[in-house]
């Protein structure tokens, strides 16, 4: 079982949490110190964007051999701000014939989503807007919403390819989730609870502690599966011919423009750093920091505050996401469709298996 | 005398080939190698080939031949060498060129007007392989846009440039 | 009275009725009954960035039944234009036909020209000629798989072939002064000689383009996912392919030996040892290895040419006036999509009374029906790029 870790001191929360106890009763106060929690998430969710959309044209570039943005801002940092000005300032048009509320509606739910996702994510020992003993579950659940917005736009679209595109996106989406809920039960299994600040902590120790190391072999299996499940899930890099096939339909956001596109592309960002926000809690030891058993380097990382562990530990992984975008070509819709079903369900559930032998062998423990 | 085809497309079967497992390797094989070749060019900036323009204007550099708009060649003492023969205008293939001759005080034939149409030009070189006293050539200024069409109907002749600027 | 002759009528089996009518779709029932037939259209502004095709389609769920290209979109009338100019007037023409092979196609109408006329080559412009056919030759392959990288998701692709282009457009920027629309070529030689630093840009590419080919089968060929995406796709069977006029790495692809450059040589190709690559299994993949090795065995020509440069003059004596004689001439060279050529008709004056170009992309797409029979809508994409297509040339 892990042990249990002194909180490390957050002068600012701490501060600020106290300060509203003080103040209020405790319902009340609750009240109040869960909305400061949530208005911060709500921070990073608007900032992760940002980043994310300079960083993809940035790194995308260099695997290209340009330079990308350069014009606007240092090296282009000013980017995103332009280009979400454009978008704001652009027209939200609406098809003839197209429901209204659920057109409306559809950009909305999986920026909603992500947002949920990322609420059970631990970004340092104390860090989390909210630890669920089910955070797991809470996790698969709140995915199931990104798969509810696709269909939805596709539908609400009044617009046959749009519901083609929708359709075969919500199915891509589906059969990843399979895939990606086999390599989280994996994880459960392995580290024996579902919360998630518990799983970061089955990971303490050396780096070989890390599950992508402790599960011997299989563990960068399964962080290779839950890679390309996520990047399916997020309809991206080699799987996003829903976009790409645009030559002939643009995809479920054909008939979107302005705020709303700006909502969907928002919404791709988050997902994407909260894929990677769960990779690195399953497999890299989310917030901890990398120990190898040398005293002076050991003490050297572990000053570095956890939050930023965690950052730099997720923006590695959605560099391996962008990387994956821009190298490889992409497959066909069915063989897609085969490569989940006939290749990556069979390997999952053979990970799984494995998984409780190694446990109750005791080859491995929590 | 034939020779034998050569079936050269040797590469054909390098590909994951055999039984399942040995297909999903060598596949996930050709995958890494891929990726490998594109982190190459991310980890080594100094690959990068784009140039910034337009704030490299000052160092760049266009060859001696470059085809960039028409202009009339003077030398030394500013005079151009046109004699107002024509043959620029007949060699033009969709009158690009209008030369109007003049007359000088002695009433020979000098040029009056040289029009050249760069809205038309196509930039094919013909009229200044053409022309036997090398009046005229194709010089480097290639930033031509402008807003008005008239500003692109110009007479070469009072342009006051050296020879290829 | 002559004799009826009794013999039934020839039935051509080389390959299937021609699916297509001139008034469009031929309809036939859909399988099952079940399921109605749509139409979708891929218009001609569309991202495949092939120009401006317009493909309708007509299919039956995923699967397509039947293509009915419409073209006439870049139709400028060059052929129409090309009437009131004189002969060397026209060369600037063809470059405008498929812009990625301007110098072949140049070539082309000065081969015409020096047939009719029976004007010599002299030794130098003949080497001229031929570095730089091929330069640009690997030029446009080069494209060809940037694009082809593009269609099937690899962006990164595009970019990388276009950064090969650069040092040989550089070439033709530093010998012509035009980096598309090149207009080099004369009847007898060329416009102008090449500058001394030729020959060396030349070997630099050489050594350049190597390990960058070695780079392009890492990236594409050898990866499993655009293995998947081309293998078995698109299949061509070599009596279609020639029922149809293919020509160039098409019909190569589905193994006919038959290459300009080898069979019906022009210019010193003869002198030249390089290997002809060859289709096995006539699908995408085949076509598209096809091209890469010929970029291999163009730099192979170009080595050896490079070697041989000779001195001297690089045109011969030029004439005044151009006046092909009455009568019909034509002229043929491989492209780098395949057979294109010059057909003039000639009545003794400065210009042509009728100029036609036969253009290789045209035939190549018309046997696009034989290739999507069976396959799905993804599939188009891999089988248009693998046909290497210039819509300008179809048009003209």
């Amino acid at each position: 079982m892990p042990q249990p870790m002194p909180p490390a001191a957050f002068p600012v929360t701490n501060f600020l949490g106290d300060l509203i106890r003080a103040h209020f009763a405790p319902p009340m106060s609750d009240l109040l110190n869960g909305l400061l929690a949530i208005m911060a998430l709500l921070a990073v969710v608007a900032l992760t964007p940002i980043c994310l959309i300079w960083l993809e044209r940035k790194v995308c570039a260099h695997f290209q051999a340009r330079l990308g943005p350069m014009r606007v801002g240092w090296h282009g940092l000013m980017q995103p701000l332009a280009d979400g000005i454009k978008l704001l300032f652009k027209e939200v048009l609406k098809p003839e014939g197209a429901d209204t509320f659920l057109f409306f509606l559809a950009p909305i739910l999986p920026a909603t989503a992500s947002f949920l996702v990322l609420t059970v994510i631990p970004f340092d020992h104390h860090f989390q807007v909210t630890d669920l003993d089910a955070g797991l579950l809470f996790v698969i659940a709140a995915s199931g919403l990104n798969i509810f917005g696709v269909l939805l736009a596709g539908w609400a679209s009044n617009n046959k390819y749009s519901l083609l595109g929708g359709i075969r996106s919500g199915a891509q989406m589906l059969s990843y989730e399979i895939s990606l809920a086999l390599i989280m039960l994996l994880v459960v299994l392995l580290s024996g609870t579902a919360s998630l600040r518990e799983i970061v902590l089955t990971q303490q120790g050396t780096v070989l502690d890390w599950w992508i190391c402790k599960f011997p072999g299989f563990g960068a299996l399964a962080f290779i599966m839950f890679l390309i499940s996520s990047t399916a899930e997020l309809n991206r890099g080699p799987f996003d011919m829903v976009e790409a096939e645009s030559e002939l339909t643009g995809g479920f956001t054909t008939e979107y423009s302005g705020i709303s596109f700006a909502m969907f592309f928002l919404a791709e960002f988050v997902n994407m750093f909260a894929s990677a926000a769960l990779a690195t809690t399953f497999f890299l030891g989310g917030f901890l920091a990398p120990r190898f058993g040398l005293a002076a380097l050991d003490g050297l990382l572990a000053s570095v505050p956890g939050v930023l562990w965690f950052f730099l530990k997720s923006y590695g992984v959605i560099l391996c996401f962008m990387w994956f975008r821009w190298t490889f070509p992409r497959p066909r819709v069915d063989q897609l469709m085969a490569l989940e079903w006939k290749i990556m369900l069979p390997i999952n559930l053979g990970l799984l298996t494995l998984g409780g032998l190694f446990l109750g062998l005791g080859w491995i423990a929590p | 005398m034939t020779t034998p085809p050569v079936r050269a497309n040797s590469r054909r079967n390098t590909g994951p080939g055999g039984h399942l497992v040995q297909r999903i390797f060598r596949g996930v094989i050709s995958l890494a190698q891929g990726l490998r070749l594109t982190m190459g060019y991310l980890l080594h900036p100094a690959r990068v080939v784009t140039q910034q323009y337009p704030e490299n204007r000052a160092t760049l550099v266009l060859p001696p031949r470059f085809r960039a708009r028409l202009v009339m060649v003077r030398d030394a003492k500013g005079q151009h060498h046109c004699t107002a023969c024509g043959m620029c205008e007949k060699a033009c293939p969709n009158g690009t060129i209008s030369v109007l001759p003049g007359q000088d005080g002695s009433g020979k034939k000098i040029l009056g007007k040289y029009i050249y149409r760069l809205l038309q030009c196509t930039l094919c070189n013909l009229c200044v392989e053409t022309c036997p006293f090398g009046a005229i050539a194709m010089g480097q200024d290639f930033e031509l846009a402008a807003y008005d069409r008239q500003a692109l109907v110009l007479v070469l002749h009072e342009e006051r440039q050296g020879t290829s600027s | 009275m002559p004799a009826v002759s009794s013999r039934a009528p020839i039935k051509d089996t080389t390959c299937a009725a021609p699916p297509m009518r001139p008034a469009g779709f031929i309809r036939s029932p859909a399988g099952d009954g079940l399921t109605d037939e749509y139409f979708l259209n891929m218009g001609p502004q569309h991202p495949s960035t092939h120009g401006v095709l317009r493909l309708v389609l007509r299919l039956d769920g995923e699967n397509i039944l039947e293509v009915v290209p419409h073209l006439g979109y870049v139709h400028r009338g060059i052929e129409k234009i090309g009437e009131n100019q004189t002969y060397i007037q026209n060369i600037h023409l063809t470059d405008r036909l498929d812009y990625l092979s301007a110098h072949s196609n140049n070539l082309c109408l000065c081969l015409a020209m020096e047939k009719a006329l029976d004007i010599g080559v002299p030794e130098r412009g003949e080497y001229i000629r031929v570095m730089v056919c091929e330069l640009q030759r690997i030029q446009s392959h080069l494209l060809w798989w940037g694009v082809m990288g593009m269609d099937m998701g690899a962006i990164t692709a595009f970019l990388y072939g276009f950064k090969e282009r650069e040092p040989i457009t550089n070439i033709f920027e530093e010998m012509c002064g035009a980096r598309l629309t090149m207009n080099f070529f004369r009847p007898g030689g060329s416009a102008m000689d090449v500058p001394d630093t030729f020959i060396p840009r030349v070997r630099g590419v050489i050594a350049h383009l190597k390990p960058a080919l070695d780079e392009y089968h890492t990236l594409l060929s050898n990866n499993v996912i655009f293995q998947a995406r081309t293998k078995g796709i698109g299949i061509l069977p070599a009596a279609s392919a020639l029922a149809y006029g293919c020509s160039g790495p098409v019909l190569r692809g589905s193994g006919v030996n038959l290459d300009l450059r080898r069979h019906f040589p022009y210019s010193i190709y003869d002198r030249f040892d390089f290997d002809i690559p060859l289709g096995q299994a006539g699908d995408c993949y085949d076509r598209y290895l096809i091209r890469l090795e010929e970029m291999a065995q163009s730099l192979r020509i170009l080595e050896q040419a490079a070697a041989a440069f000779p001195t001297g003059p690089y045109r011969s004596k030029e004439k005044a006036q151009y006046r092909l004689p009455r009568g019909s001439h034509y002229a043929q060279v491989e492209t780098s999509r395949g057979l294109f050529g010059v057909y003039i008709v000639a009545d003794g004056s400065a210009k042509p009374y009728r100029i036609k170009y036969r253009s290789p992309s045209f035939a190549n797409l018309m046997v696009i029906n034989e290739l999507v029979r069976g396959h799905k809508l993804a599939d188009l994409v891999a089988i248009i790029s693998t046909l290497d297509l210039v819509i300008p040339d179809m048009d003209r």
